[in-house]
């Protein structure tokens, strides 16, 4: 069972991610963004938050186009399990690995808060412990976590069940309050939330736990 | 390039009187070039030299067992046991963030984060205390969006967590607004780096971001007052990079790991000079520069503007030679600038070359050792005529009177705009109290706190000064913190008028006094004077930054009250209103002396507090807007109602200091009364937390209605979207 996670420069949740998979029993590895290839045997792929390169140009743009998005586009075109946070989630779409965009907040201020959040799927293998419909809490902490989608996109995403999360009180105007989306083959998650930050009732919350246990689970069956 | 001629009028334009350019005559034994002139002028102003608060700051209580490094490094350094260490400081960007809020409070987060990481410590946390005009002035909501956004875009993109601060507004700071800066980091106590350079020939290394002509002046003009010509001063102001300083940080630190480090600093006021100064200064050796091997950013810039320019993001470090081709690599990893700018040298002097021109040889020691120090004229401010008659007001009217006032309102709309939780470390977010960090990897956590009441400070700097690191202290004990040691970031007007010499005295002794009555030494600090505009001074802000160490996270004290607490007050209650938030906030006036802080009495609380904090399952001390005010933002963070039993005013809203809100169950109640009649601690149960309505007496408002204002009043009374 094992999980990477990558650095970009302007990347800082990857110590964060690195520690959150450790802590579910992943052995982590750490890939660098100018790497061709990712450690040997990865299982999952972790994109961090963070300002990478500085997020001067679009959120995730260049990140997307670094030499170790190439290795992680064939690790999940193979079927391989990816997980995207914050900027990872903006590296995601950019990279063209899940579709639609992350705009800038509609309040177009930075924004960190817990937020109430629904499970909107329980048919991946990150939300497998969770049943549709259960509410939880997440930190944000973007400026541009928008989410928009032409509206077949939007309708495509509601079809096939690939809408991981919701908000419950919309904190930066994402279209139709989504807050996590998932790849067709439902492997691919990326999110605006951090699940990284609520791992341990000291940090003011577990729920999000519950996706490294699921994630870790899915290798266990395996 | 032609160099201008030195006149008297050059020498005026860069802040320098006319005996210290005799001063300067003096030493250099000749007229300076336009290069040495400018030099001169960066490192003799208020700014880099202290020269009217030095002999002050010397009385300060700096020392105790757990300090491993005092003020004059670029941060102070404090033992937190198992070979660990947390390195802070607190910094005022206010001149810069006047004239561009964004840039000049981005780069103000910047200098600080680089102080810390300067030392070897990796920065787990920053607060920021900010000081506006009145919230109607016109140019006040501006500053506030601009500052709010600055701090966030830099220390968010940084990676590190903004876990307190301050917001205040007076029509005092209309003219200057102050924007303090803290950042604390961790290292290993036995890694700790140094700015004195050692060993002669050793390659003095630049490295980050290139250098441009931004920021040209900028220590001489932090150093003035503003007059009309301030707009025309922007192009002073840096611009900052956080990308390039979290880069610059993770290649520092691994410079650092590998060995290859002798003496590191930062860059931050007047640049390449006060950074070569300093490590030549503080290891005996001279420095030879070479100007034609900084990287820049454009081309064609005078060795004047090379040596005073405050781009952000450098560093200069001396190098241990056999390391180089390791360093190299390190900061090609990160794609920063990597140079060898000089060298060390055995003689006294501090030569400046560009080409084949010596543009600056002046004597090394002399430029920071003989820099002037004032024994500046002051007068002890006339104590505050006693408070006349309060108006009569109902107690729920008074609550809503500060809850409606931004100054006391829910400040969420600032926060929330500052990541608190980067490194998912944060154990408290802002809002309840200090901020309370855990060391990665460890059971132990810090607590950050950043405290002062200027209303105070300008009726009675003495008491006042005491009260800012009372009140410091105090916060850090209600989050179940040991205070450890301070920091000091004294913002006041132009030193040269005595009234106000007499504000900053008085105030440091006041300082001086509360840290050494509670072991809570002050390691670094920062003095930012002239802070007037025509001639009109800001209320003495002397902000204190506190550090306390929480052993054991289980030892941390809850900032939420459980429904049915018992609200308990600790300490003593005798109801002083004089400069109170609410004679401010609902009358309009600043009358009476402050309240006088009894520095044996906070010890013996503080103590008793932390021992018994096993009985609480919350706790915040008792400061600005009193009892009533603590006891309706606990309740209403926790989402709870509250009923308080007094009804008089004075009791209610009194700012008695040495004094604890509590919250806690009945059997608690009890034990700790008893407790407290034991050690001699004044104890009283004012209510209890719970139910969806807030009752004073026997008036009573819904919760929903109060904590609305609270929640909404900051972005209404400035204007801004919600």
């Amino acid at each position: 069972m094992r999980a990477a996670v990558l650095t970009f420069p302007g990347s800082n949740c990857d110590r964060d991610l690195a520690v959150a998979f450790a802590a579910h029993g992943f052995a982590v590895s750490r890939a660098w963004h100018k790497d061709t290839a990712l450690p040997e045997g990865v299982d999952v792929v972790g994109i961090p938050g963070g300002y990478s390169f500085g997020d001067y140009l679009r959120c995730g743009a260049i990140a997307a186009r670094a030499p170790v998005m190439a290795a992680v586009a064939a690790h999940a075109a193979r079927g391989g399990h990816v997980i995207g946070i914050c900027n990872g989630f903006q590296v995601l779409t950019e990279a063209g690995l899940l579709p639609g965009v992350l705009m800038r907040n509609a309040g177009l201020r930075f924004v960190c808060r817990r937020v109430a959040l629904e499970v909107a799927t329980a048919g991946s293998p990150f939300t497998a412990l969770w049943q549709a419909g259960d509410a939880i809490v997440l930190p944000v902490a973007h400026h541009d976590g928008n989410y928009a989608a032409d509206a077949a996109t939007l309708e495509r995403l509601e079809g096939e069940d690939r809408i991981a999360f919701r908000y419950r009180d919309n904190p930066n105007g994402a279209a139709r309050d989504i807050a996590g989306i998932l790849s067709a083959n439902r492997r691919v998650l990326g999110m605006m939330p951090h699940p990284e930050r609520a791992i341990e009732a000291a940090q003011g919350g577990t729920d999000g736990s519950a996706l490294f246990r699921a994630l870790a689970g899915a290798f266990a069956v395996a | 390039m032609q160099e201008p001629e030195i006149t008297e009028a050059l020498v005026a334009a860069h802040g320098l009187k006319p005996d210290e350019y005799a001063r300067i005559l003096r030493i250099v034994g000749r007229t300076p070039s336009f290069t040495e002139l400018g030099i001169f002028s960066a490192m003799w102003n208020e700014h880099c030299s202290y020269k009217s608060s030095r002999r002050w700051l010397r009385t300060l209580h700096t020392t105790g067992p757990q300090v491993i490094q005092g003020p004059g490094e670029n941060a102070g350094v404090v033992d937190i046991g198992d070979g660990l260490a947390v390195v802070f400081k607190m910094e005022s960007h206010n001149h810069p963030s006047y004239i561009e809020p964004y840039q000049g409070a981005a780069t103000g987060v910047g200098g600080i984060l680089r102080d810390v990481f300067t030392m070897g410590a990796r920065p787990v946390a920053a607060m920021n205390a900010l000081s506006f005009g009145a919230p109607d002035h016109p140019r006040t909501a501006h500053l506030v969006r601009g500052v709010v956004a600055g701090i966030g875009g830099y220390g968010n993109a940084f990676g590190v967590p903004t876990v307190g601060g301050e917001v205040r507004f007076h029509p005092a700071y209309n003219g200057n607004c102050l924007v303090n800066a803290f950042a604390a980091g961790i290292a290993r106590a036995d890694s700790i780096f140094y700015s004195a350079a050692s060993g002669v020939g050793m390659p003095v290394v630049y490295l980050g971001a290139r250098t441009g002509r931004d920021g040209v002046g900028g220590a001489t003009m932090a150093s003035a007052g503003f007059g009309a010509d301030t707009e025309e001063k922007r192009p002073t102001v840096q611009v900052g990079d956080p990308f390039t300083e979290k880069r610059l940080l993770e290649a520092c630190l691994e410079l650092m790991a590998s060995g290859a480090v002798i003496s590191i600093q930062d860059m931050g006021a007047a640049g390449l000079t006060c950074s070569a100064v300093e490590m030549g200064d503080k290891g005996g050796l001279g420095v030879r520069l070479e100007l034609d091997r900084v990287p820049v950013r454009e081309a064609g810039m005078s060795a004047y503007e090379l040596m005073l320019s405050e781009s952000q993001e450098r560093m200069l470090m001396v190098l241990r030679p056999e390391k180089e081709a390791e360093a190299r690599a390190i900061f090609a990893r990160w794609d920063l600038d990597f140079a060898v700018v000089g060298q060390t040298i055995a003689e006294d002097r501090f030569v400046v070359l560009q080409g084949n021109a010596v543009k600056a040889d002046l004597p090394l020691r002399a430029l920071s050792g003989e820099a002037p120090e004032y024994d500046r004229p002051w007068v002890a401010p006339a104590a505050p005529p006693p408070l006349g008659p309060v108006p009569a007001i109902a107690p729920l009217d008074a609550l809503r009177a500060l809850l409606a006032s931004p100054g006391h309102a829910c400040r969420a709309w600032v926060w929330e705009q500052y990541d608190s939780q980067v490194g998912a470390d944060t154990l408290r977010t802002p809002g309840l109290g200090a901020g309370i960090v855990r060391v990665h990897g460890t059971r132990k956590a810090l607590a950050f706190t950043s405290d002062v009441t200027p209303r105070y400070v300008a009726a009675d700097p003495f008491e006042g000064g005491k009260q800012a690191v009372a009140e410091a202290w105090r916060n850090l004990v209600a989050a179940g913190a040991t205070p450890l040691a301070a920091t000091d970031n004294l913002n006041f007007g132009n030193p040269e008028k005595p009234e106000i010499m007499g504000q900053l005295v008085r105030a440091i002794q006041g300082i001086g006094a509360a840290c050494r009555a509670l072991d809570f030494p002050v390691v670094s600090g920062n003095v930012s004077l002239y802070n007037e505009t025509e001639g009109r001074a800001i209320l003495p802000t002397p902000t204190i930054g506190g550090v306390g160490l929480i052993d054991d996270i289980a030892g941390a004290i809850g900032a939420l009250p459980r429904e049915g607490d018992y609200a308990v007050v600790l300490g003593p209650t005798q109801g002083h209103l004089g400069q109170s938030a609410l004679l401010w906030e609902a009358f309009g006036r600043a009358e009476g002396p402050p309240p006088p802080v009894d520095l044996a009495a906070e010890r013996r609380n503080g103590a008793f507090l932390l021992a018994h904090r096993h009985l609480m399952s919350a706790a915040t001390d008792l400061s600005d807007g009193g009892l009533a005010l603590a006891a309706f933002e606990m309740a209403a963070a926790a989402g709870l109602g509250v009923a308080l039993e007094a009804e008089d005013i004075a009791a209610l809203f009194g700012e008695d200091q040495a004094r604890y809100l509590v919250a806690c169950g009945f059997d608690e109640a009890e034990a700790l009364a008893a407790a407290a009649a034991a050690a001699g601690v004044p104890l009283a149960v004012a209510g209890r937390f719970g139910g969806d309505a807030v009752r004073i007496g026997a008036a009573t408002a819904p919760l929903a209605e109060l904590a609305t204002l609270w929640r909404t009043s900051f972005s209404r009374a400035l204007g801004l979207p919600d």
